[in-house]
């Protein structure tokens, strides 16, 4: 064994109810690992080392697998990322759904299901009579408002949406977003949100979390984050962001590649791209701290560190 | 009368046959299997319709952009341009020299001035050839370098110029060694190397992660402007298409649908799906309100694709002639093209 990937380390936040909260980064930055862990759904080789998941003041790290499965579905729902293949082939959409609503009412009748099922899928827009159909039958967007009805069919309190709609094309991501935006504020829903994408975030999360290897570099109001981005690695990411409005300009990037998180870099781990490097950004790891005593959270020494 | 009917070349408009690359009519149905006994019974052969009939043309040093959802044709059009995949009808015009016809053997010389980059560099690059050789190869093919020390010297300073830096230091290594902006940097140096005067880019940043995206296009895009190379970016972001291409066209099903500088397409869409497209596309800015988006569903199937006007089936202001006649490409302003009813009334 060659050591431990420390693939999210020392990661804090809270989602109130009814609230979303981004959570954006790049690829390897650990932000399905968060999602994952969650739900405690980490692959084998995974272990959460340290820290609590409170889920209503309960602690669902110590929670056995009987006690876990019962928040799952129930209190906290995923829809996984890649909508193509998050759906098993070889069975109905609705036998899909259906499965998921009998584990967690044990008791319910078959027709009672089947209407489950079908309010289910005119909640987000498929027509019910295409219930009986197989995935291949579906488009990728149908394919994707299916998998967030059956994350809705135990009445979560809270959902998780791992990249939705990322492998779709835009007219039709736009499309799943604003359902989600609504499902959202009907069912009065917390959501997690994971994207690479800023943009997405921008429109659909209250809050946002910026992660870079393994943890949260900047974490506050969506709106305080986009006015005034704090972290250098929050500024670089939103001068690579095209944006179709405003005027023609040069892409700027952040210079170097994430780091290994196998052996990832002393004191901060963003110091070998930023462009306010300091020597004590080489030695000391700085802490995730309010910025003028604001909500507005910042991992970086370029704030006071106290 | 649609130019891709002209009879002969001089029917042609002659900006089509001196620029670069002039496309006219171009045509791409790929066949679809069927069994032996139903094609003998309904007679005839089914075809998608991967591009169909379209025509434009891309200036020297010009960045052109295609841009369009999955299923629109738009890699297919980049792969017949450079005759990788066979034209089903139409031409196509590379230096005023008709190469849509020309045998392979006939192409090869032309190889060097046309190159292409693709979607994604852990596919693209032979897993078992040092960079060295990844880049030198198409010198060897041409016949380019008449030493192995000059073959050195160029692979070299390519590799420089795309910021693969010090080249010395990843020369000799495999493509499993380098992270994936490296990778595509080395894709473009393999495009670079032969001073090609026109490369398709089939969506060459797409896979990589935002912050590093940036310096790879813009490493890209400088050497098209240093060495004046027509260039035709092929993406699905039309964020990203606007801030690099100077003309844009924008595909459906297999048709262009909207055409002009990259700016007039983006500000003033005149295409319903053009507006469409822009209204779904989300903007990094909370205090942004997003329209609503006019259009519904989704791409339809290429194999059976909407009669007359394709977009009619999800067009919000569809009438009656759009489902009967389709709607030519025009020039309602200068270089501006559309193909839609509403903008000919």
């Amino acid at each position: 064994m060659r050591g431990w990937v420390k693939a999210c380390e020392d990661v804090n936040f809270q989602v109130e109810k009814g609230e979303a909260m981004g959570l954006v980064g790049e690829s390897g930055c650990g932000k399905t690992t968060v999602a994952l862990s969650l739900l405690k759904l980490l692959p084998a080789a995974g272990r959460i080392r340290k820290g609590r998941i409170l889920f209503n003041g309960n602690d669902l790290v110590k929670m056995n697998d009987n006690q876990i499965r019962k928040i799952r579905w129930k209190g906290i729902a995923i829809v996984f990322q890649g909508a193509m293949n998050a759906l098993n082939p070889v069975f109905k959409i609705s036998d899909q759904i259906t499965e998921a609503i009998k584990i967690h009412e044990p008791g319910v009748s078959r027709s009672g299901a089947t209407e489950r099922v079908e309010a289910l899928l005119e909640m987000v827009g498929i027509d019910k009579s295409r219930a009986n159909n197989y995935p291949h039958e579906f488009s990728g967007g149908m394919r994707q408002r299916a998998l967030i009805a059956m994350a809705l069919a135990a009445n979560p309190e809270v959902l998780v949406a791992d990249e939705p709609g990322t492998a779709l094309d835009v007219v039709v991501q736009a499309q799943i977003l604003k359902l989600l935006r609504e499902l959202k504020d009907k069912l009065n829903l917390s959501m997690v949100f994971i994207s690479h994408d800023l943009s997405i975030v921008a429109e659909t999360c209250e809050k946002l979390a910026i992660m870079y290897a393994g943890q949260i570099v900047e974490y506050g109001d969506t709106k305080s984050v986009f006015a005034k981005p704090l972290h250098p690695y929050t500024q670089g990411l939103l001068g690579a962001f095209p944006s179709i409005k405003g005027p023609r300009k040069k892409l700027v990037s952040i210079p170097g590649q994430p780091p290994d998180l196998l052996d990832p870099p002393t004191g901060c781990r963003f110091n070998p791209r930023c462009p306010y490097v300091m020597d004590i950004c080489k030695k000391v790891e700085p802490m995730l701290l309010p910025v003028d005593q604001s909500n507005h959270l910042a991992h970086c020494h370029l704030y006071p560190q106290q | 009368m649609p130019i891709s009917q002209a009879k002969d070349l001089s029917m042609i408009p002659s900006e089509y046959q001196d620029a670069l690359i002039g496309v006219i009519g171009l045509k791409k149905y790929f066949p679809i299997r069927q069994g032996f006994l139903s094609s003998v019974i309904s007679g005839q052969n089914q075809y998608v319709k991967a591009v169909d009939d379209i025509s434009f043309f891309v200036r020297k040093g010009e960045v052109f952009g295609l841009a369009g959802e999955s299923g629109s044709g738009k890699s297919t059009t980049g792969r017949l341009l450079l005759r990788l995949t066979d034209i089903t009808d139409g031409r196509v015009f590379f230096k005023g020299k008709d190469i849509s016809k020309i045998s392979q053997k006939a192409l090869k010389p032309l190889r060097k001035d046309m190159q292409i980059i693709f979607q994604d560099p852990y596919e693209s690059l032979d897993p078992r050839m040092t960079i060295k050789e990844i880049v030198a190869e198409p010198l060897r093919i041409q016949g380019l370098a008449k030493t192995e020390a000059e073959i050195e010297e160029r692979v070299k300073q390519i590799l420089t110029e795309v910021e693969v830096y010090p080249p010395e230091e990843y020369m000799y290594r495999f493509p499993h060694e380098l992270s994936g902006g490296q990778r595509q940097r080395v894709a473009v140096a393999r495009a670079f190397v032969v001073n090609p005067e026109f490369v398709v880019a089939d969506e060459p940043v797409s896979m990589l992660d935002v912050s590093i995206r940036a310096e790879v296009l813009n490493s890209m895009l400088e050497l098209v402007q240093k060495r004046q190379v027509s260039f035709i970016y092929i993406t699905h972001d039309l964020a990203l298409a606007k801030h690099i291409c100077d003309r844009l066209a924008i595909m459906y099903l297999g048709k262009i649908v909207e055409m002009g500088p990259t700016d007039q397409v983006i500000m003033n869409p005149l295409h319903p799906y053009t507006q469409a497209l822009i209204a779904a596309i989300p903007v990094p800015d909370p205090g942004h309100v997003r329209g609503n988006i006019p259009i519904s569903g989704e791409i339809p199937s290429p194999l059976n694709p909407p009669q007359a006007c394709r977009f009619h089936t999800r067009c919000p202001y569809a009438f009656g002639e759009c489902t009967t006649l389709e709607p030519p490409l025009i020039e309602v302003e200068p270089g501006h093209w559309v193909s839609c009813h509403m903008v000919r009334k």
